[in-house]
């Protein structure tokens, strides 16, 4: 089933339909209808996979799709026209450009934390580049998966853009055939199952994992605005996002106050009962459930603590003083749970941070400005946001993704085009001027071959400092001698100036 | 020799020590490397005769002046490069410093190929270097001489704290695999390509592939013959047929066909003599078993032998050779040649051509000789390669503003000037948020209510002409 759903993709996208720019518009425009008629339905949905309140909803998913297709459909002329180059003294007559080309089919795997945008945002950027695409939600988030599979074939071209659900069988399968680019989003440990999978085909991948990102708390910020800032996006969809700060570190002095701030955040968010609030969210399933709860066992939480297997529901928990080597800081949370790391300083901290695989997010929050800059240069994570969280993944302009564990490739806005994109190589020359080519084939005696290799030099135009400072004076010199030209020209027709100046020269 | 995993070790341990991410490092490496290819020219060239024949002209055009543009372009630019990209930002960020910064990627792996052994290995280490990286470099074995050559040099050279060479063999290679890089560079054939891929997934480390394919060359409607053929005959025969990106097979009409096979014959006499053993542009195959690999399928070939078809093996030379009457069916046609051998396959039309084509996996490069413009735009429409070039071959790969590398079968990612930089370089976006508009955050946090969410769609509300914000 699977493979013959590939293979119509395939036909589909070898017709040609995508290769016009106006279908990929009209598609692009049919998601964002889709997504604007069906809101209702898409919230439903996520309220019954991750108890995510509507306002989550609409926030953390549908603005960011939103958005992504208004830009998609915006710039989509610009992305896919050819890109001039540079050329060289032999292709100085030649077209010389990179022609941006749908890659063909494209296997989209979604994660089920954000069930909507992680696998819609990929989605868009297939769509835009002109491929067909095999879309692969995720079965945790069943209701979101069921309805996307339902709908998706009512407003999208439905050879084309095929939903498959489905667990583990369906994806082994699909994974079986062969696609020209597999973007994953997910954990690791299926990550590097996908990249071998893939290896016979030769299919190049894009990986979106995860990791511990951390997070550094200086002692000299406003700790208020930072804990508020860390505390949201820490407890939104109850701790399950990929780019959610997973630990903090700090110095000892003032780990209380962290707690303290955070707790009072905590009232301010989600008033004194959590459980009853409509804006915190629940575990997935019973599996992440039990996985989270495990990682605190044996510790005491300073805030926190409680639960209810019932209804999947762990309560924003908060731990200090946690030991580098617990089980805690060994695996991604993924969950409500923040641990406190004490560090002695910055240093220590960028140290702590090294020692570990390279994260998708770093978070510093500090005020000085050139200690920041030391603690980007000094660590390596997918992206940074310094004095809030999560904020780097909402500026469609920056490229999102990981780097070493925690991922490979990167996507959002014209990103994503690129991702998805071939960029080929196009030099179109004439058969004319064969006189400059001459120098090129054999026999060869070394005039020609000096000829030659000029023609085929580059740079051609020789962009050192030496050169431009001799044109700078050059041009400098160029314009003081023709304004002197100009004034003697001028002097030599018979200009009379009554200026003072003047006056000593004619005297 | 050194166990691979030490070498690796202490090229990790030097990259945390963060010698290699000041410019001004970056740059004396990349002038040492350069000294390296200008001070040595005599010792490359012999290294490259003794390898495969290869003829000065060739050496110097196709691997000295490769390296040498490259590394001019690289050491006039990467420092621009290295500079952090401010983006465009929406409204919620104004107040930030939204940027994107290139950072290396730590300790990186490139496995060069026989066919240019130099640039083939060179040409990624230049953007390797340029981007801050340290690296291990493992030269084919079957281009002894320059392997040695390499082993030699850029010890010499180049800090031997940030870059190594190593040598050895498939089961070397195969060990070597097992260490965790940051990044694998490999050039070479579609087999090998797997087995690097099953090693790199296990530690998730992103590759970059340079594989070949059946490179056509459709040659189609009105067309100046003569100099058609002097530039097939050229990137077809350069380095004797053993290049990624040469036309492997022509597609042509009958009548093209029989204008053609004068001219090549012509230009043949032009370019290497009467006898082209005898002359010093014709180059070598590589060793015998190549050279087996090439007899051997001339042999088996259906098509007739228009042009040359003598190999010689204590030279290990194969006369240029053109085929016709080569059906799709015929052995040349299976797998990639890497020789000079020439099949030419007539089609009735351009339709023909390009479905032909597209049947078969996507190829390093595709070329369609032409002057019609309709007929270069058809094809370029209706293919899929690595690159492209009309009316020439080969030379779409000395501009290094041109992406180079192939897609589908004939590898992913790309290389050359700044794309070896990117390659190489990983792009993290940052942004750095301003303690000041708290007020404007509060929109966004919980407890949520309806006025605060209109509020921020109506804020973040799609307008057609601008760029719309996200606040989260």
């Amino acid at each position: 089933m699977e493979r013959q759903v590939v293979e119509r993709a395939r036909e589909a996208f070898l017709s040609g339909k995508t290769r016009v720019l106006e279908f990929r518009l009209q598609q692009l425009r049919s998601l964002q209808k889709m997504i604007t008629d069906r809101q209702a339905e898409i919230a439903t949905a996520l309220k019954q996979d991750i108890n995510r309140s509507q306002y989550d909803t609409a926030l953390f998913e549908l603005i960011g799709i939103e958005n992504e297709i208004t830009l998609a459909v915006g710039k989509l002329g610009e992305w896919a026209a050819p890109r001039p180059v540079e050329k060289n003294l032999l292709t100085i007559s030649d077209e010389v450009y990179v022609q941006p080309e749908p890659l063909g089919v494209v296997l989209i795997i979604g994660a089920w934390n954000y069930p909507w945008s992680l696998t819609l945002q990929p989605l868009i950027g297939a769509i835009a580049a002109g491929n067909a695409a095999v879309v692969k939600p995720s079965e945790l988030s069943e209701h979101s998966s069921l309805l996307l599979r339902a709908l998706l074939p009512r407003y999208l071209d439905q050879e084309l853009y095929p939903v498959v659900t489905g667990g583990v069988p369906e994806t082994q399968e699909l994974l079986k055939q062969r696609f020209d680019h597999v973007f994953y989003t997910g954990n690791s440990t299926v990550g590097k199952v996908v990249m071998a999978a893939v290896a016979r085909h030769l299919t190049p991948v894009t990986l979106e994992l995860g990791g511990k990102s951390p997070c550094y708390i200086d002692k000299n910020c406003d700790l208020r605005v930072a804990c508020r800032r860390i505390t949201w996006g820490k407890f939104a969809n109850c701790g399950q996002t990929c780019i959610a700060p997973d630990y903090i570190l700090c110095e000892p002095s003032i780990q209380s106050r962290v707690v303290e701030a955070i707790r009072q955040t905590l009232l301010e968010f989600y008033g004194a009962d959590t459980k009853s609030s409509p804006d915190y969210g629940r575990i997935i399933n019973l599996r992440h459930f039990h996985r989270v709860m495990s990682l605190i066992e044996g510790y005491t939480a300073v805030l926190g603590g409680q639960s209810d297997p019932s209804q999947c529901y762990i309560a924003p928990t908060v731990l200090k003083d946690v030991p580098p080597h617990s089980r805690l800081m060994q695996e991604e949370i993924f969950g409500p749970v923040l641990p406190i790391v004490t560090v002695s300083d910055m240093d220590d901290a960028i140290h702590f941070i090294n020692e570990r695989e390279k994260p998708l997010a770093l978070y510093i929050f500090c005020s000085d400005k050139t200690a920041v800059k030391k603690m980007i240069a000094e660590t390596s994570s997918g992206g940074v946001t310094v004095n809030d969280v999560m904020m780097h993944y909402t500026l469609s302009s920056l490229p999102f993704g990981g780097v070493g564990q925690s991922g490979t490739g990167r996507y959002h806005g014209k990103h994503t085009f690129d991702q998805l994109s071939h960029q080929r190589a196009c030099l179109v020359r004439s058969l004319g001027m064969e006189a400059v080519n001459l120098a090129r084939y054999p026999p060869q005696d070394r005039r020609r071959a000096r000829r030659a290799r000029l023609a085929l030099r580059s740079p051609m135009i020789d962009f050192s400092k030496r050169t431009f400072v001799w044109a700078v004076s050059a041009t400098v010199v160029a314009f003081g001698l023709v304004v002197t030209l100009t004034v003697i020209l001028l002097i030599a027709s018979g200009l009379n100036c009554t200026c003072w100046y003047w006056e000593g020269w004619y005297t | 020799m050194e166990d691979p995993s030490s070498i690796l070790h202490r090229l990790q341990k030097t990259f945390r020590s963060g010698v290699t991410i000041p410019e001004s490092f970056r740059r004396t490496q990349l002038q040492n490397l350069l000294a390296l290819v200008q001070e040595n020219e005599q010792l490359i060239l012999d290294a490259l005769h003794k390898d495969l024949s290869k003829p000065k002209f060739e050496a110097f055009l196709s691997e000295i002046d490769m390296v040498a543009n490259d590394l001019h372009y690289t050491l006039d630019n990467f420092y621009s490069w290295m500079q952090l990209e401010y983006s465009s930002k929406n409204l919620a960020t104004r107040m930030d410093k939204c940027f994107v910064r290139r950072e290396p990627l730590g300790v990186v792996l490139i496995i060069g190929a026989w066919n240019y052994p130099l640039h083939l290995i060179l040409l990624p280490l230049v953007g390797a270097i340029a981007a801050g990286n340290c690296v291990l470099l493992k030269p084919s074995e079957i281009s002894q001489a320059t392997e040695q050559l390499l082993a030699e040099l850029i010890p010499k050279y180049l800090s031997k704290d940030c870059y190594s060479v190593v040598c050895g063999g498939a089961e070397y290679t195969k060990a070597l695999l097992e260490n965790k890089f940051d990044h694998i560079f490999y050039t070479g054939s579609q087999a090998v390509a797997r087995t690097i891929l099953q090693a790199a997934a296990v530690h998730l480390t992103p590759v970059t592939l340079e594989l070949g394919g059946k490179c056509p060359c459709i040659i189609y409607g009105h067309i100046d013959i003569p100099s058609a053929a002097r530039r097939l005959v050229w990137s077809k025969f350069f380095n004797a047929g053993q290049s990624c990106v040469a036309p492997d097979y022509v597609l042509c009409s009958a009548e093209i066909r029989d204008a053609l096979l004068p001219a090549v014959r012509q230009t043949l006499k032009e370019f290497y003599g009467e006898d082209a053993r005898a002359g010093p542009d014709m180059g070598r195959i590589i060793n015998p078993h190549h050279w087996n690999r090439l007899m051997e399928l001339l042999e088996k070939s259906r098509g007739k032998v228009v042009m040359g078809g003598e190999g010689y093996q204590e030279d290990r030379y194969i006369a240029p050779t053109v085929l016709v009457d080569v059906e799709e069916s015929d052995i040349l046609m299976q797998e990639e040649i890497f020789g000079p051998i020439l099949p030419i396959l007539t089609v009735k039309s351009l339709e023909e051509a390009t479905d032909f084509v597209n049947r078969r996996a996507k190829p390093l490069a595709v070329y369609v000789f032409s002057d019609e413009h309709s007929v270069v735009t058809t094809v370029l429409e209706n293919t899929s390669s690595g690159g492209f070039c009309a009316n020439d071959g080969i030379v779409h790969m000395a501009l290094p503003g041109l992406p180079f590398g192939g897609v589908g079968a004939s590898g992913f990612g790309h290389y050359h000037g700044r794309w070896t930089f990117e390659t190489f370089s990983h792009r993290r976006g940052c942004m750095m948020r301003s303690w000041a508009l708290e007020k404007i955050n509060v929109l966004r946090y919980p407890p949520y209510s309806d006025s605060n969410l209109s509020w921020l769609r109506w804020a973040t509300s799609a307008k057609k002409s601008w760029i719309s914000c996200s606040i989260m």
